[in-house]
């Protein structure tokens, strides 16, 4: 009885995590799957109708909208926050005398609610009231930067705000893979009179690729899955213009009253996620299977 | 012996069960009206109800302007336990309705003479198929037009009539370096400024073809491309700062002189008194330039609860809201006016006069109209696909033929 119990008690003790998991995550998934095939409005219905959920939203300017600013923000929020990054770190690295406290500095704005930068910086980027009041005040009467309520540009202010957040996360990151590197070889190569700049460019960053992967990873789910941030910067306007996927969705679902339209676009953003993540964990697996 | 004790306990639980079965009438009613005025006004209602015995539970929910209120209503209806009442309002209540949620209070209605003391449009929107399902609590007026009395004095202007006098009006006071409209550059906002212009340009049948029955002929009319047009205009009248802004900050600007003009429901009166400003005098209210009457009207729909306690409460709650006592003192806390047309106005302001005048002669005249922006004239999804049109051409340099075309477009795909 004893051994028994032995040799079943991590399954035992991992079971009602993995009940909760295959009922609450891949469960739901399934179901949000089923309604969006569905006519669901205000309540969710049951009878398959086929894809016109997904014809709807393909139709819909406003995916559109959501769809593309997507991808800028994802593009654009990516690749700064990881250049912004990997500098810092690479400039924090130089042994220099206060690094702890720089370090906590570009670290901080990760401890912030993602609402409070967005509010910040709606203050700071209004025109109103934030940099081009001021700088006209200056006496720089010409001086515009009016992003925020610019449809064309308010989408680029989400960047900017998200890539103060988050830089200084892949700062940390950075740094943590930079100090991982094998002195060995740099002191060698220091031996061998390479300059600086081609020791990172020609060894430390390309040992780094995995540490350039989780980033990827970390940010890319950021980024398609920001809610947040857009809510309280701009709140999706001016109009639409700043819509992402995820706003467009709590929309539908819950101002709306038009669940099936929310399931179908919950489910075009689950197979965005999952074509950056699956060929990660594919990467990842096949890397563990080598060894 | 077993025999004798299964006995006793079966007469004891229908004993007990007896004695807690009815204590009187119980209500659950689930709303968002939590900010002060609001709050005030529920509790009146609230005590109402317990002096004439029953039990209020309250189920406040704030947030998002009743998103989250309706994301708890949703997940008490699927569970089977719905509140008795909720504040809902416009088609959503025959939404829920088609659902198979809501109760029938026809008795009460009958009883209580509803349909002699409310305006016939508006007892429609509480009726599902024929049956009485929901009780008015107040109307609010959403085509008005509010002035600063002392920035149009002193620069010689008065209230306009007509759009082209609204626009001369503007470009007077924006030469003076007076912002002519306060407004808040949120989609509901810009759809509340849409639909005063459509019903002024367009009036009260092109409002209802184009609005309510969705009509194509009347969407995809010359007449939309004006109100499109005026649209436009009316983008250049506002300041740079309007994005993203809320309608009370709209209103303080209008009540400090900073701007000339809002155009919002009589929600934004509220704020003016609030302040101590007095209308008439320190602020001026008129309908938009045109004809008709715009409403958006509060109201509890009533949904179908178990238990003899809950069915008492719901209608004893039925009975008080559309009470003339309850009319009077809600409205007045909350700017509106009261729903049943026999209320005496004597506590009321000008505004209300006037109000309460037009919504009588418009009710008689045909043009007494559910307001779209506020989800009174279409189901969300319809109406959702109209304010994004609105909000995208106004906060771009879309031409009003490719609004049209849009429009159509997005109400189509919204079916």
């Amino acid at each position: 009885m004893s051994s028994w119990f032995e040799k079943h008690l991590p399954k035992i003790v991992l079971a009602p995590s993995f009940i909760a998991i295959i009922l609450f995550v891949y469960g739901f998934i399934a179901w949000t799957a089923w309604v969006s095939f569905t006519k669901s409005r205000l309540m969710p219905k049951y009878d398959i109708v086929g894809f016109i959920q997904y014809d709807r939203l393909f139709d819909s300017p406003r995916w559109d909208v959501a769809i593309n600013n997507l991808f800028i923000f994802g593009f654009l929020f990516i690749l700064i926050s990881m250049f912004l990054g990997l500098i810092i770190a690479i400039f924090l690295d130089q042994k220099i005398r206060i690094e702890g406290a720089l370090r906590t500095i570009y670290l901080y704005p990760m401890a912030l609610s993602l609402i409070v930068t967005g509010t910040a910086w709606k203050w700071m980027l209004n025109p109103g009231l934030g940099l081009e009041a001021v700088i006209k005040n200056l006496g720089f009467n010409n001086f515009t930067f009016d992003w925020l309520i610019n449809p064309d540009f308010a989408i680029y202010t989400v960047v900017i705000a998200g890539v103060w957040q988050a830089s200084g996360f892949v700062m940390a990151l950075f740094l943590a893979g930079l100090r991982s590197v094998d002195q060995e070889i740099i002191k060698a190569a220091q031996v061998d009179g390479v300059p600086t700049v081609k020791i990172y460019t020609a060894i430390i960053i390309p040992s780094m690729t995995p540490v350039f992967l989780s980033a990827f990873i970390v940010l890319a789910h950021l980024a398609i899955k920001s809610f947040d941030l857009v809510i309280a910067l701009t709140g999706g306007g001016p109009g639409y213009a700043t819509d992402l996927p995820a706003t467009y969705m709590y929309t539908m679902a819950f101002s709306r009253g038009d669940i099936g339209q929310a399931a179908s676009s919950a489910i075009i953003m689950m197979i965005v996620v999952f074509s950056v993540v699956v060929p990660y964990l594919y990467s990842e697996l096949r890397n563990k299977n080598d060894q | 012996m077993f025999k004798k004790l299964a006995v006793a306990a079966v007469a004891t639980t229908f004993s007990l069960s007896a004695s807690i079965s009815y204590a009187g009438p119980k209500a659950e009613v689930l709303h968002w009206w939590t900010s002060g005025g609001e709050a005030k006004s529920v509790a009146v209602l609230q005590k109402e109800f317990s002096e004439n015995g029953g039990t209020w539970t309250d189920m406040p929910v704030a947030g998002g302007g009743g998103d989250a209120a309706m994301t708890a209503l949703r997940a008490r209806v699927l569970s089977g336990n719905a509140p008795a009442a909720v504040q809902l309002k416009g088609p959503s209540i025959q939404e829920w309705y088609e659902e198979g949620a809501l109760a029938d209070i026809s008795d009460v209605a009958n009883k209580n003479n509803w349909s002699k003391v409310l305006p016939e449009s508006i007892a429609g929107h509480m009726k599902c198929e024929g049956k009485w399902c929901a009780a008015p609590v107040n109307v609010h007026r959403i085509d008005w037009i509010w002035a600063n009395a002392s920035v149009l004095s002193s620069n010689g202007l008065s209230m306009p009539k007509t759009w082209e006098e609204f626009n001369a009006t503007a470009k007077a006071l924006q030469a003076k370096g007076i912002i002519p409209l306060a407004h808040g550059g949120q989609a509901w906002q810009d759809a509340t400024v849409f639909e005063a212009v459509a019903l002024g340009i367009g009036g009260a049948n092109f409002f209802h073809d184009a609005f309510v029955k969705l009509d194509k002929k009347a969407l995809q009319s010359d007449t939309m491309i004006k109100v499109f047009d005026q649209m436009r205009i009316m983008r250049g009248f506002v300041d740079k700062n309007f994005s993203g802004r809320d309608w009370n900050l709209a209103t303080a600007m209008v009540m400090n002189g900073e701007a000339a003009f809002q155009i919002m429901g009589d929600w934004a009166k509220g704020e003016f008194l609030a302040a101590g400003k007095v209308p008439g005098k320190d602020f001026l209210c008129s309908s938009t330039p045109g004809e008709g009457f715009l409403y958006n009207v509060d109201s509890f729909a009533m949904f179908k609860v178990k238990g003899n306690e809950r069915q008492e409460g719901q209608k004893l709650l039925a009975k008080l809201v559309v009470g003339k006592n309850f009319q009077k003192v809600f409205n007045l806390n909350k700017g509106s006016i009261p729903a049943r047309t026999d209320v005496s106005l004597g506590e009321f302001d000008h505004c209300a006069h006037v109000s309460a005048a037009d919504m009588n002669a418009s009710s008689v005249g045909g043009t007494l109209l559910p307001s779209y922006a506020h989800g009174m004239a279409l189901r969300g999804a319809q109406a959702g696909a109209i304010t994004d049109t609105v909000t995208a051409h106004f906060n771009s340099n879309m031409s009003s033929k490719e609004a049209v075309a849009m429009l159509v477009k997005a109400i189509d795909n919204s079916k």
